[in-house]
C-alpha cells in the first residue's frame, strides 16, 4: 500500500471516524452542561476541522476551541507597516500568500502593491532567494512569518549563504510561550491542549512534558487528517476525565520525543528568542524569533533600521485598529467564540475585516465565517 | 476602511461582483417577455426572433501569464465566449468578434501565437471570427495584452437558471479546479511542473449532446469559471431560493489539481474552470444526462455530485463523509497559503 | 499553522529532491530533513523543505494506535474514566482549586 492510499483512505476512513466519535460521545455524555474544553493552537488544525466538517459531528459535551495558533493573525500591525514602508523605499518585498492581504495600521502589502510597490508572493524562502539573485541590484526583503516549523526553513536559507541583496525581516514566532499565556490565565476554561503536529515535528514532544506537569493539564500531539484529529480528541478527553496531566504523542509518524535535530540546530544557530508583540494578545517574553547578531548582514531590521516595536502590553489597546468592543484577544486565547463578538459577521467580514483573525485564511473568525462554525446542517 | 473604490475582489466572481453589477450597471428592465437582458444576470442575453432566440454574450479576458500550461489568452477568449452562448442553449455559435488591446512594446510573435490559437479554438468549436478591432496603448497603460470578445447564435429553447427545485440533481461535466490552479502555479512560479494543466475547452458540442438527451429536464446550466463550482452553486441557490448539498467524495478532481490544492492550501471548489459546466437536472434524467456527457471526450469524468434541497436557501453544504460544512462563497481571488 | 504535505521522493541530487505528491512533482530541499533520504522514501514537505522522513512502519503504528482507541471504546472503558472524573470533581468541590 502506498502512503498516498494510507493517507487518503485510511486516515480518512469514515467508518473508523464514526467509531471514534461514538467513543467521544460516551466519554463526554456526563459533561453536556459543562463541556470538556480542549484547545488546539494551530490554524491548520482549524482548517482541517472545518474542511472535513468535524465540528458538525462533535458531541455537545466537548468544546474544541482554537488558541493563538495563527502566526499571520498575531503578526503585529507595526511589522506590516514596516514592510509596507519598505516597498515605498524601492525595496522588493517577498512573503507568503497568507500575509499579503493582512492590514497593518492602514495598508496591507496588497494595498502597497496597488500603490506601485513591488510585492512578490512566494511558496517558500528559497523562491525569494532566487528572485533576489535574478535582480542583484535591487534589495529584496523576505517578510518571514510563521512559527518554528517555517522559521527553520528561513534559517536553512540563511545558512546556505544567500546573495548580498537578500534580507530577512523576521516576524517568526515561537509557539510554547503562547500556550503558556493561555494556561496561566486565571479564568481559563481550557482543560487540555492539542499541540500542533507539524511544529512538534521540529521541536519534539518532550518539550511539552514540563508544561503538562506545571499546568496540571494533558497535552496531546495531534496530526491533521480526520482520524488523526478524532483519535487525538478521544485521547485528550480520556486524559482530562481521568485527571492525567501527561503528554501523549498521537502523531508518531511525524513526531518524535527529541524532535528534528538537524532542524533545531539550524533554528538556534540562526535565531534567538526575544520579547515581541502578539497582535490582539500582548507583549510576550521569549516568544519572537530574532536573527542572531552573526546574521546581522542579512537582517532587514538592521540594514533598514527598523527597530522591533512593542505594544503597551494590554490586549485591546495594543492593537491600533481594534475598536474597544472587539474581542479578538479573547477569541485568540479561546475565552470567546467568534460569534460572541458583536462585530463578527456584521462590521467585521472577510470583505472588510476589522480584526486580524478575520483577515487570515487560517484566522478563527475567517474560518467560522466561511464554514459556519458549528451550524445545524444535519439532514 | 470600506470606501467606494473598486477593489480587485470586485472582479473575482462571487457576491462582491454581483453586488457591484446590481448596484451600478443593471437598473430596472426585465419586463419584456421577448428579451433576456442584463438584469437577469445570466451568462448571456437574448431576444426572441420568430420562434427562436438570438443569444449574445460579451466577455473581456485578462490573464497573467497570457500563456499558461494547457492554453493561452486566445483560446480562453474563444472558449469563454462559446461557452457562455452554450450555457444559454445556443450550441452552434454563428460568429464571434474579438478586440485586441495591446501594450506598446509587445511582441509580434506573441500576437501571432495568440491568433493561431484563436483560429484553432474556433475550428474546434465550429465557429469563426467575423470582425475585430486592434488598439495599442502606451507602455504601462495596460498589462501586455487584453482581449475582448462577443458572440452570437440561435437557441431553439433557452436554458434559464431559475428552474431549479428541491430534489433536482447537480452534475459537473468533469474534473474541477484545473484551470485556476494551473494559472496560479504559473503566475507565481510555484514550480509544480507541467502535470497541472488548464481545462480550457469549448463546451458547445458537449452541451448539444445533453440537450438532445434530456431536453427540458435540464433546468440549470452554468460554466464554472471565476469562483469555481462554489460561485456557480451559490448563485443558483440564491436565485432559486433553495439549498444545495454536495457530496465531497463524488467530486471529480484530477490527481494534479488535488495534489496542487493540498500543497497550496486551496480548495478546488473555489477556483476557476474554463471547460467545465455545472448542470441541474430533474432526478429522472440523471442517467441520461451522465450517459450523454460521458460519451463525449470532454465529459468522460462527468459525475452527479449533489442534490437541491428546500432548506438552507442560498447556501451550499458539503457532506464530507465525516460531517457537514458550509461551503464558502468565494471572495477575491484565492491565494496559496502556508498555514 | 503549518501546512505539511507528504510526498514520495523520485530523485535526489545533493540537497535537492524531486518529490511526487501523487499528482504534481515539486522540488523539495533536504537540508532540514531529520534523516538521509533515498529514492522511494516518504517525506513531509513544508514550504519546499522536507522536515521529516516518514518511515512506512510508523504509518502502520499510527493506525494500530487508533485501532487501540477503538477497541477501548468497544470494551466500554469509558465507565471507569467517568467515575474517575466524578471523583475528581468531588475532590475539587471539597478541596477547592484545580
Amino acid at each position: 500500500m502506498s502512503a498516498a492510499q494510507v493517507d487518503r483512505l485510511q486516515f480518512r476512513d469514515p467508518a473508523r471516524a464514526r467509531g471514534l466519535l461514538d467513543r467521544l460521545r460516551a466519554l463526554t455524555a456526563h459533561r453536556v452542561d459543562r463541556p470538556v474544553t480542549l484547545m488546539h493552537v494551530c490554524g491548520t488544525h482549524e482548517q482541517a476541522i472545518a474542511r472535513f466538517g468535524l465540528r458538525s459531528v462533535l458531541p455537545p459535551g466537548l468544546d474544541l476551541v482554537m488558541g493563538p495558533g495563527c502566526p499571520v493573525c498575531v503578526t503585529s500591525a507595526a511589522e506590516i507597516d514596516a514592510a509596507v514602508d519598505l516597498t515605498r523605499r524601492g525595496v522588493r518585498v517577498a512573503t507568503y500568500g497568507d500575509m499579503i492581504r493582512v492590514p497593518g495600521t492602514t495598508l496591507s502589502l496588497a494595498d502597497a502593491q496597488t500603490e506601485g510597490g513591488r510585492v512578490e508572493l512566494v511558496y517558500g524562502v528559497d523562491q525569494a532567494v532566487e528572485l533576489a539573485r535574478a535582480e542583484p541590484e535591487t534589495p529584496m526583503v523576505f517578510f518571514a512569518t510563521g512559527f518554528e516549523t517555517t522559521a527553520v526553513t528561513t534559517a536553512a536559507a540563511l545558512l546556505a549563504g544567500p546573495p548580498d541583496n537578500f534580507f530577512v525581516y523576521s516576524a517568526h514566532k515561537y509557539v510554547p510561550p503562547a500556550m503558556e499565556v493561555v494556561a496561566a490565565m486565571p479564568d481559563t476554561r481550557v482543560e487540555g491542549f492539542l499541540a500542533a503536529g507539524h511544529a512538534a515535528t521540529i521541536t519534539g514532544f518532550e518539550l511539552f512534558e514540563p508544561m503538562a506537569k506545571a499546568w496540571g493539564k494533558p497535552i496531546v500531539i495531534m496530526g491533521f487528517e480526520p482520524l488523526d484529529i478524532l483519535a487525538a480528541l478521544v485521547r485528550a478527553v480520556e486524559l482530562v476525565v481521568s485527571g492525567t496531566p501527561t503528554v501523549e504523542n498521537l502523531f508518531p509518524r511525524c513526531v518524535t520525543g527529541p524532535g528534528n535535530g538537524r532542524a533545531l540546530d539550524a533554528l538556534w544557530q540562526v535565531f534567538e528568542l526575544t520579547r515581541g508583540h502578539w497582535r490582539g494578545i500582548a507583549d510576550l517574553d521569549a516568544a519572537d524569533l530574532d536573527l542572531r547578531a552573526e546574521f546581522a548582514r542579512w537582517d532587514a531590521r538592521v540594514r533598514f533600521d527598523l527597530p522591533r516595536q512593542l505594544g503597551d502590553g494590554t490586549a485591546h489597546a495594543a492593537c491600533p485598529v481594534c475598536p474597544p468592543q472587539q474581542r479578538c484577544g479573547d477569541i485568540l486565547v479561546g475565552n470567546a467564540r467568534p460569534d460572541d463578538c458583536p462585530l463578527f459577521g456584521k462590521a467585521c467580514t472577510p470583505d472588510s475585516p476589522v480584526g486580524a483573525s478575520m483577515v487570515s485564511s487560517e484566522g478563527m473568525c475567517r474560518i467560522w465565517f466561511q464554514y459556519g462554525g458549528r451550524p445545524e446542517l444535519g439532514p | 476602511m470600506s470606501d467606494d473604490r473598486i477593489k480587485m475582489a470586485h472582479g473575482a466572481g462571487g457576491s462582491l461582483m454581483r453586488d457591484l453589477i446590481g448596484d451600478v450597471f443593471v437598473r430596472g428592465g426585465g419586463d419584456d417577455p421577448d428579451v433576456v437582458g442584463p438584469e437577469a444576470m445570466e451568462d448571456g442575453g437574448a431576444v426572441r426572433v420568430g420562434d427562436r432566440w438570438l443569444v449574445t454574450t460579451a466577455d473581456a479576458h485578462v490573464v497573467a501569464p497570457a500563456f499558461f500550461p494547457g492554453g493561452d489568452i486566445g483560446r480562453l477568449a474563444v472558449c469563454g465566449t462559446v461557452n457562455d452562448l452554450a450555457m444559454m442553449g445556443a450550441t452552434a455559435p454563428l460568429g464571434l468578434t474579438i478586440t485586441v488591446v495591446v501594450e506598446e512594446g509587445y511582441g509580434r510573435d506573441e500576437l501571432r501565437r495568440i491568433q493561431a490559437s484563436i483560429d484553432a479554438a474556433c475550428a474546434e468549436a465550429g465557429t469563426r471570427v467575423l470582425a475585430g478591432d486592434t488598439k495599442v496603448m502606451g507602455k504601462g497603460e495596460v498589462d501586455g495584452v487584453v482581449l475582448s470578445s462577443a458572440g452570437f447564435g440561435f437557441a431553439d429553447r433557452l436554458v434559464r437558471d431559475r428552474g431549479m427545485r428541491p430534489g433536482d440533481r447537480v452534475i459537473v461535466s468533469g474534473s474541477i479546479g484545473d484551470h485556476g490552479l494551473a494559472v496560479m502555479s504559473a503566475r507565481h512560479e510555484l514550480g509544480l511542473g507541467d502535470q497541472l494543466r488548464s481545462d480550457v475547452a469549448p463546451l458547445n458540442g458537449l452541451v448539444a449532446r445533453v440537450l438532445e438527451a434530456v431536453g427540458a429536464d435540464l433546468v440549470g446550466l452554468k460554466d464554472a469559471t471565476r469562483g469555481g463550482v462554489s460561485a456557480v452553486l451559490h448563485e443558483l441557490a440564491d436565485k432559486n431560493g433553495a439549498g444545495v448539498v454536495l457530496d465531497d467524495v463524488a467530486l471529480p478532481i484530477s490527481d494534479a489539481a488535488r495534489a496542487a490544492g493540498e500543497l497550496l492550501g486551496v480548495d478546488p471548489l473555489v477556483v476557476a474552470n474554463e471547460g467545465k459546466a455545472v448542470l441541474i437536472v430533474r432526478p429522472g434524467a440523471v442517467d441520461a444526462a451522465l450517459g450523454a456527457l460521458r460519451a463525449h471526450p470532454l465529459g468522460r469524468d462527468a459525475a452527479c455530485v449533489g442534490e437541491v434541497i428546500a432548506d438552507h436557501a442560498g447556501r451550499v453544504i458539503v457532506d464530507t463523509g465525516f460531517g457537514r460544512r458550509l461551503l464558502a462563497e468565494p471572495r477575491g481571488e484565492p491565494l496559496p497559503r502556508i498555514c | 499553522m503549518c501546512l505539511g504535505v507528504p510526498g514520495k521522493v523520485v530523485s535526489v541530487d545533493g540537497f535537492i529532491a524531486q518529490v511526487d505528491f501523487w499528482g504534481v512533482t515539486r522540488q523539495v530541499r533536504l537540508e532540514l530533513c531529520d534523516a538521509d533520504v533515498e529514492v522511494g522514501d516518504y517525506v513531509l514537505n513544508h514550504v519546499g523543505y522536507a522536515i521529516r522522513r516518514i518511515p512506512p512502519e510508523e504509518v502502520e503504528e499510527t493506525l494500530a494506535l487508533y485501532d487501540e482507541l477503538l477497541e477501548a471504546a468497544a470494551k466500554g472503558d469509558g465507565v471507569d474514566l467517568l467515575a474517575a472524573d466524578m471523583r475528581g470533581e468531588l475532590d475539587a468541590t471539597g478541596g477547592g482549586g484545580s
